[in-house]
């Protein structure tokens, strides 16, 4: 082709859920003329769905907003409500809960790593081919995925859609066996993750790089922060969580219907890169030493290198849950906490009229829920800010700086490029494994 | 029925998404090694959520998440329905509307614009229907996620050619074997007693409520459920309040979507 003069780059995919979108790429001489990358909002209107239901139902609904990371959305949702019904939760729950989100990113980020990348070094489009030629490969991510499950299963009842982290607490909590039981898979997982570790430092990531602001969770304490905190900027920003629209500061643009999110400049990341830019120092000296290895240093400006981050923190997260687990069996589990909610007809918890942000790390990047209550506890209003939504405006930027570093490539390199990139900020996995359904039309 | 024999060759097998969350999709990667042999008896074609490669022939069977939202999902069930022998309903979503059925409890356009605002029309939205309601199914897998053991028994039946019969006892036969103690004696309303089992009382194991995300029982024994509400005192409204979370597209209800 001669020297990509002219390209036009169109990928269509179905517009539906958060991630699904289009891409939009057209040069002309030699100059960039669109760049875009158009997102479409899933049309299930779970904002509005919420009006008039009871804010201890909150939970389980909006955790039907993504089977994918459903424990994060509960998290995100539980805070929210417990915020606008003034219910502060115990530190055995808030332990509980930073146990089941340790869970949440280790599943999420063992898929990613396994089901994306994995494919992407190999040259082939999934990971069917690879069970015949990589047999233990996939033998080995499907059993830390069954292990991840299977600890939740034991927390919470299921990974998909958690049964008992509710408004209020925990509807169950875990015997002595039960966290026997954890500990024990935890430690089963051991030899895969070191294969897993060994894998990583084969991978090969593009050498590209853009200056941007990194937002996550922050803190004053010495623990990494994926629940508790404030929301935190590589900019110096920091807003208390009630304040998340400052740090948000969602816009519509007329080059597309979704809706863009910025802070201190054109764009923001939100996400593993994010979160070990800015809070590396807290990380668990493991997690460390594999970045010290990987040779993985903050503040990285390489966002093809989030699913490196995504591997440090699966380290970091596997010994901070066993840290948790070994904790709760040495100093025993109030099981008087256990609490019976159902949708609060007994008046447990007393209700009032209030207004609740919810703003929990989830394998994506930081995620805001807010709830308005009536004196009743029914939802008014209903806002939720997903981590992909925030990351959009940032992928077209990164767009913007890459397209003409690589416009004389060849166009299936340039759509390689274009696809590893969308995928290394795991916008979804259902969307993100095969993001990018491009063609060209010349 | 059009679930005939599938034998010769592996089947094809394809995976869909509409209206969902994915959730279920996800609980077949959950499934872990045992993964593995399912798929040495069948040929996966289609399954976007972790699948590059696509079909163009016909699928033996298509199993389909997730619920019709608007007039494209439309087209294209009926499209896949024209391609497939046996067609599965995955999920609460696609089996009776599930939480997108929440939806249809709003005028349609005051919903879009409660989320949307001035701009509501870009996105294309429609009454919430299970896919029964617009195409012919020929097995359903319910649930919200689906109970992997569920699905594999489903699978057996529908490779073989066998009917499915999703059970229709209400979940309290199962949460009495698993020694539950009742929900309403702890002081709070749970669906059970009108919802279909088949998830082992999953929820309740667990010290939370039935939603009543199977969907309800054909032949609720009304009776015992006056006597429930009457006992502990319970307002209908509740009930039904409740059991719109997931049951909200009861109308027009015949298979095949006539």
């Amino acid at each position: 082709m001669a020297a990509n003069k002219d390209l036009d780059i169109k990928v269509e995919y179905i517009t539906r859920v958060e991630g699904h979108g289009d891409i939009v790429v057209n040069v002309k001489n030699g100059k960039v003329e669109k760049c875009e990358l158009h997102v479409v909002e899933s049309p299930r209107l779970f904002e509005g769905m919420l009006r008039g239901r009871s804010i201890f139902e909150a939970q389980h609904i909006t955790s039907r907003i993504c089977g994918i990371c459903s424990c994060g959305h509960s998290l995100a949702s539980i805070e929210a409500a417990e915020d606008a019904l003034g219910v502060v939760p115990s530190a055995q729950t808030i332990k509980l809960r930073k146990l089941l989100l340790d869970y949440e990113f280790l599943d999420s980020h063992i898929l990613h790593v396994y089901l994306l990348a994995a494919p992407d070094i190999l040259g082939v489009p999934s990971f069917v081919p690879l069970i015949k030629t990589h047999n233990a490969v996939v033998r080995r991510a499907l059993r830390m995925k069954k292990t991840c499950n299977d600890v939740c299963d034991i927390l919470v009842g299921r990974h998909v859609h958690p049964i008992s982290a509710i408004a209020g607490g925990f509807t169950k909590l875990p015997t002595p066996k039960a966290i026997d039981d954890q500990i024990k898979l935890l430690e089963g997982m051991g030899e895969d993750l070191a294969e897993t570790l060994k894998l990583a430092a084969t991978l090969k990531f593009p050498d590209f790089h853009r200056e941007t602001e990194y937002v996550a969770l922050v803190s004053d304490d010495g623990e990494y922060p994926l629940l508790t905190g404030e929301i935190g900027s590589t900019d110096g920003k920091r807003f208390k969580k009630k304040d998340y629209k400052k740090a948000t500061n969602e816009f519509v643009d007329p080059r597309s219907s979704a809706k863009f999110t910025k802070l201190s400049r054109e764009s923001y990341f939100v996400g593993a890169l994010a979160r070990f830019n800015l809070n590396y120092d807290k990380l668990h000296p493991e997690a460390k030493k594999v970045a010290v290895a990987l040779g993985f240093k903050p503040v990285c400006h390489n966002p093809y290198l989030n699913t490196v981050a995504q591997v440090i923190e699966i380290v970091h997260c596997y010994h901070h849950a066993l840290e948790i687990l070994r904790d709760l069996k040495k100093n025993g589990v109030d099981y008087s906490q256990e609490v019976v909610v159902g949708v609060n007809e007994k008046g447990a918890i007393p209700v009032r009229a209030g207004n609740g942000v919810g703003a929990v790390e989830v394998p994506r990047g930081i995620l805001f829920h807010n709830y308005e209550t009536d004196a009743k506890g029914l939802i008014k209003q209903a806002n939720c800010i997903i981590p992909t939504n925030q990351n959009i405006n940032n992928i077209e930027y990164d767009f913007a700086k890459l397209l003409p570093e690589i416009i004389t490539r060849t166009k299936p390199e340039i759509t390689l490029a274009l696809e590893m990139l969308v995928r290394a900020y795991d916008p979804c996995i259902s969307c993100s494994a095969h993001y990018l359904n491009v063609t060209f039309t010349d | 029925m059009t679930n005939a024999p599938i034998t010769a060759t592996k089947p094809k097998v394809a995976f869909f998404d509409f209206a969902c969350c994915e959730g279920c999709q996800l609980q077949v990667a959950n499934l872990g090694e045992s993964l593995l042999d399912i798929l040495g008896a069948i040929d996966v074609v289609e399954f976007r959520e972790v699948m590059s490669e696509k079909w163009d022939k016909d699928y033996d069977v298509a199993i389909i998440e997730g619920s019709i939202t608007d007039h494209h999902a439309e087209e294209r069930i009926k499209k896949i329905r024209a391609r497939s022998k046996v067609l599965i309903a995955y999920g609460s979503c696609a089996t009776i509307g599930g939480v997108n059925g929440m939806k249809n409890s709003f005028d349609l356009d005051e919903i879009r614009q409660s989320v949307y605002g001035k701009d509501y029309k870009l996105f294309d939205s429609a009454k919430t229907r299970p896919v029964h309601q617009v195409v012919k199914v020929d097995y359903f897998v319910n649930g919200c996620p689906i109970y992997p053991a569920e699905l594999v028994e489903v699978l057996k039946c529908a490779l073989r050619g066998l009917p499915y019969t999703v059970p229709d006892n209400p979940v309290c036969t199962e949460c009495k074997l698993n020694e539950n103690v009742c929900m309403y004696d702890k002081g709070v309303s749970c669906l059970g007693p009108w919802t279909k089992a088949g998830c082992n009382s999953w929820c309740v194991n667990n010290g939370n409520i039935c939603y009543g995300c199977r969907g309800e029982v054909k032949n609720p024994a009304k009776n015992a459920a006056a006597d429930v509400i009457g006992k502990y005192k319970l307002s209908a409204d509740l009930i039904k309040n409740k059991f719109d979370m997931y049951n909200k597209c009861k109308e027009g209800d015949t298979n095949g979507g006539k």
